[in-house]
Formats: C-alpha cells, sequence, structure tokens
C-alpha cells in the first residue's frame, strides 16, 4: 500500500510540475502589450498595511509558540519514561507539516476549488507558486505569504492535538505517516469548507458559518479524531485496573498551559487578520473567557472534591480557550464570560463523568477538552454572536436570529461525521499495513527508550 | 526473621506487587537504583554518539518478613518480576536482628506485619 503510493506520489509530482510551468512559457511569449496591462493592474492591486503586518508577524510567531506548549502540557501529564515521545511528536509535526504545508497543503485549504468545492486544487499554489510577499491576500491587507503562514501554524498544532489521545502507545512511524494522511485528507478540506471558500454543499464558510479563529477546523476537527483514535488504539497496559501512573511533571504541564494561553492571543488576536478593533475584541473576550473557565474549573474541584488541583485549573483554561475560539471575534465581554463558564461545565462534565463510566481511553482528554469544548463554543457563538462584530447579517440567537445556530451547528455536524469516519478508515488502513500499536514490551519500557533511544531525566549525573 | 532485598526490572515492578498483594506480603520499601550486573542493555544514543548502559535504571525492594513467609515472598517476586532476559535481577535474603514499630513500640515478629 505504502509502495503504490510512493510511485504514484511522484508521478503526482512530475505532472505538477509539468502543469505549473505552463503559464509561465505561455507569458513568455506574449507581445508587450500584455506587460502594460500587467503593470496597470499591479499600481491598483494593494500595498500591505504595515500595522496589520506587525501584528500579524507576531501573530503567527505566537501560535508557533503553541505547539512546543502543548507539547508541554502533554509532556508533564504523561509518564516519565514517554514524556520524549510526546515532545518528539509534536516537534515532529511542526517539521512535517510545514513542509508538506509549503508542497500541496495550502493549496488544498485555500486553492481553487475542485471536486465540487470539496477541496482545493493542489496545483494553484503549489510549492507556494504565485504568493506574493507584496501583494495583499484576497479581502485582508496582509501579504498573501504572510496569510500562508499563519495559517500554517494552524495546521501544525491540528495533529498535534491529537497526540494526546495515542499518547504512551503509538509506534513512531505510524503516527508520521498517519499525521501525513489525516493533515492533506481531513484538515485540509475542512478548512477549506470553512475559510476556503469552498462552494456547493461544502460551502460551510460561505453559508455563514462563524469559525473566527478554528473552534471547527482544529479543535472539533481534531476532538473527534482523537476520540476515534483513542478506540481504535485501545486502552493502555494497567489503564482498566487504574494502574497508570499520574502526571510525571505538573510544573512543566503548567509551563505548557502558561505557553499555550500566551499563544492563544496570537490564535485568536491574529485570526482577525489586521491590527484592528477586532483584534483588541478577539484577544480581551479569550482573556476573559479563559480566565472565567480557570476559575471555574477550579471552584467546581473545590466543592466536588474538598480541594482546587494544579491539573484542574489548567485543564479550566485550555477549555475556555478553546471554546472561546470560534466566537472571539464575534462576541462581547459578557459573551465570553458565559462561554468560558460553560466551556468548563460542559468539559469537566465528560472529563470526569463520561469518560469514567463509559471506559475510553482518552490519555489526555482531547476529546473531552478540545472536542467538546469546541462543540460547546460553536454552538455558543450561534447564541452571543453580536451583529456588527464583524457580521453584516443578524447576531446570534439571543439577538433573535436561529439561523446562525443552525449553521453553526450544521458546520459542527459535517467536521463530526468527515473528520470521525475520515480518521478511522486511514487509521485502519496503517494498521492493516504497518501496524498502529507499540509493541507491548515498547509500552512496558517506555517509548522513549524503544522509539528514541533516549532518557529524559538522568538520575546520577 | 529475615530482610528480602530484590532488585528488579523497572517494569515488572507493578506485577510484582501485584504478585506480593496475593501472597499476602503487603509491607514493602521501594526505591530507584542504578545498577550493573552482566547485561548490556537498552543503549542510548545523542546526536549519534552512541552511550552503552554502563548503569542501567532498576528498581529494588526491600521486604521485611517472618521466617514462615519467606518461601511464597520469593516465590512472588520470582515469577513475576521474571522475564527470561538477562537483567532480570536477584533476591538476597538476609538475617534480620530485630524489628520496632516506631508508633506502637512493638517489636520483632509482632512488628513485622
Amino acid at each position: 500500500m505504502v509502495a503504490w503510493l510512493k510511485r504514484s506520489a511522484g508521478l503526482v509530482l512530475l505532472v505538477a510540475m509539468v502543469i505549473g510551468m505552463m503559464p509561465t512559457i505561455a507569458l513568455g511569449q506574449e507581445a508587450s502589450g500584455v506587460q502594460e496591462v500587467i503593470a496597470e493592474v499591479a499600481a491598483e492591486v494593494e500595498a500591505p498595511n504595515a500595522a496589520d503586518t506587525a501584528w500579524m508577524l507576531v501573530s503567527a510567531a505566537l501560535v508557533c509558540l503553541m505547539t512546543p506548549g502543548l507539547a508541554f502540557f502533554y509532556g508533564g501529564l504523561v509518564r516519565r519514561k514517554n514524556v520524549l515521545s510526546i515532545l518528539m511528536q509534536c516537534f515532529m509535526c511542526m517539521g512535517l507539516v510545514t513542509v508538506l504545508w509549503m508542497v500541496v497543503g495550502f493549496s488544498l485549504a485555500f486553492g481553487e476549488n475542485t471536486l465540487g468545492g470539496f477541496i482545493g486544487s493542489p496545483l494553484t499554489y503549489f510549492m507556494l507558486k504565485g504568493l506574493s510577499f507584496t501583494e495583499v491576500w484576497s479581502g485582508l491587507t496582509i501579504s498573501q505569504q504572510l496569510f500562508m503562514i499563519f495559517q500554517c501554524m494552524f495546521a501544525i498544532i491540528t495533529p498535534a492535538l491529537i497526540i494526546g489521545a495515542f499518547a504512551e502507545r503509538m509506534k513512531f512511524s505510524a503516527f508520521t505517516l498517519f499525521t501525513t494522511i489525516w493533515l492533506l485528507v481531513i484538515y485540509c478540506p475542512v478548512a477549506h469548507w470553512v475559510w476556503g471558500g469552498a462552494e456547493g454543499i461544502f460551502a460551510l464558510g460561505g453559508d455563514g458559518a462563524l469559525d473566527f479563529a478554528g473552534g471547527t477546523v482544529i479543535h472539533i476537527n481534531a476532538g473527534i479524531a482523537a476520540l476515534v483514535a483513542c478506540l481504535v488504539l485501545g486502552k493502555r497496559l494497567g489503564f482498566a485496573e487504574g494502574k497508570i501512573s499520574p502526571p510525571h511533571n505538573l510544573p512543566i504541564a503548567v509551563l505548557g498551559a502558561a505557553l499555550l494561553w500566551f499563544g492563544w492571543f496570537g490564535f485568536n488576536g491574529g485570526s482577525a487578520g489586521a491590527a484592528s478593533d477586532q483584534a483588541v475584541r478577539a484577544l480581551v473576550v479569550t482573556h476573559i473567557a479563559t480566565a472565567a473557565a480557570a476559575l471555574a474549573w477550579a471552584v467546581i474541584e473545590w466543592i466536588r472534591n474538598g480541594k482546587p488541583t494544579v491539573l484542574g485549573i489548567i485543564t479550566g483554561a485550555v477549555a475556555g480557550l478553546v471554546g472561546i475560539t470560534p466566537g472571539a471575534g464575534f462576541v462581547d465581554p459578557i459573551g465570553a464570560l458565559l462561554i468560558g463558564l460553560g466551556a468548563t461545565i460542559v468539559a469537566y462534565f465528560f472529563v470526569a463523568v463520561v469518560k469514567h463510566k463509559l471506559g475510553y481511553d482518552d490519555s489526555l482528554d482531547v476529546f473531552g477538552v478540545h472536542g467538546m469544548a469546541g462543540i460547546w463554543g460553536a454552538i455558543a457563538t450561534g447564541i452571543f454572536a453580536v451583529k456588527g462584530y464583524g457580521i453584516e447579517e443578524a447576531g446570534g440567537l439571543l439577538e433573535g436570529n436561529v439561523a446562525q445556530l443552525v449553521i453553526q451547528l450544521k458546520a459542527v455536524v459535517y467536521t463530526l461525521i468527515y473528520s470521525g469516519i475520515g480518521t478511522f478508515v486511514i487509521l485502519k488502513l496503517i494498521d492493516v499495513t504497518m501496524g498502529l500499536r507499540s509493541s507491548e514490551r515498547s509500552e512496558r519500557i517506555g517509548l522513549d527508550l524503544t522509539d528514541h533511544s533516549e532518557n529524559a531525566y538522568t538520575i546520577l549525573e | 526473621m529475615k530482610y528480602i532485598i530484590a532488585v528488579i526490572q523497572p517494569d515488572r515492578l507493578n506485577d510484582t506487587l501485584d504478585a506480593l498483594e496475593k501472597a499476602q506480603v503487603h509491607l514493602v520499601t521501594v526505591t530507584n537504583v542504578l545498577g550493573r550486573g552482566r547485561q548490556k542493555g537498552l543503549s542510548e544514543v545523542y546526536r549519534g554518539h552512541k552511550e552503552h548502559g554502563t548503569l542501567l535504571r532498576k528498581v529494588k525492594l526491600e521486604i521485611a518478613v517472618n521466617e514462615d513467609y519467606v518461601k511464597r515472598t520469593i516465590e512472588a517476586i520470582s515469577t513475576a518480576a521474571h522475564t527470561g532476559s538477562i537483567g532480570d535481577g536477584k533476591i538476597f535474603v538476609l538475617d534480620l536482628q530485630q524489628v520496632i514499630r516506631i508508633r506502637t513500640g512493638e517489636t520483632d515478629t509482632v512488628a513485622i506485619g
């Protein structure tokens, strides 16, 4: 199966390169009349706005920082024998996804509609062809390259989120292949539907679904993929008997959560696409929702268990961050407060009650926190969206607009079905060809030593 | 009374503790240790430079037992910690002179529990 993929990939690349060169060849043969027209058109194209560019550059860097932040958050929560495997998988995402994004990923998400609007053409921006550093991306005031690299950071963190579901038991080789396929076949289409201008039945963004910074594209998408992955891979050895050790390094998990909170200001604030009042709104409501969610989780634990925990408060914070993501540019501070509170209630219920009742091993609560808080956030956006906050038509349910809620639900359902089934198929294919799960010996000894020949912490020196 | 020290593979700890529980041996002290036998074990690689495990991670169990519990303790550990590969570890049985429970002041066989 893998050999077939390799052979046809080579053929596709060759054909793509030939097609990509054709426009260049054709233009060179035209008379200078065309060049005059081009010069005129170029003069009318806007140059990027300096202030917006500055903010978006910073935002891209902030979102990039979120993936190592996630790595530490997850890393601190696993057993010490597996911490490096988590960090490795996250860093691998940074390297692998970036290259894939550059070659075809960006094009698949934001290229010209093909297959009836299902996905963008991989040829439109193949190898970032035609993306300008000086011309703006349509509808924005920043250059095309800046838009591409900003989006790249989102593409990186989405498969990285899924790591939490199969932590401590997935073969590194299977992980690498899974990430590659998942990015191209699941992430890129969903991004295309919500942000990339998809048409027809896939026009979720076109139909008015509000996903400001990726609640659906990133969190619901990764969340349902995580649930499917943890069910397909099965429970960790010792999980059913309650023998899994507690988080081995909570301080590092807190550091990770802090980096996520910080980086998320770029994730949401940057999704305004400009240094605008909407960016300010996004940052303000992000902070408020996160704070409300963190506080709420601490209070719930205080009441329910008698003691609030560090793990609880940082999980609450992450739930809040996820919950506010789809609505960051569209809601006001009071809405944000309620969204944050709701995110914790939903996530807490799924993490502390549902997971235990149903017994699935979602090791780091990707579905419970990212998936469910993301679904809440998408629906809550439909409730709390304010008309005029980046939307010309009517706002959310609270302003009497039921239609918004309906399209939000539609986007959620589409993503759940497509990502859920798609992830299942990809995992099964990999399982049949190379196997997904680490051997029992590897799982006992720890993936750091067996998959990476490294020890995270030396003991004597 | 005997004092039993067992050095075993870290990943066999949970199974060994389970086996001891089943054999009614509840009291145990566990520590992380580094050790070297004749095993080469898993090596570590740092930027291409291979380190051979001179000292490898093990886990040490220490258990104070009354005479009638010695045999079952040794059996429990031997079975649960056994993998058949080099590096399974060793069990040492020492004579124990005195035992005092700090909280109550009980001594010897009563204190072992």
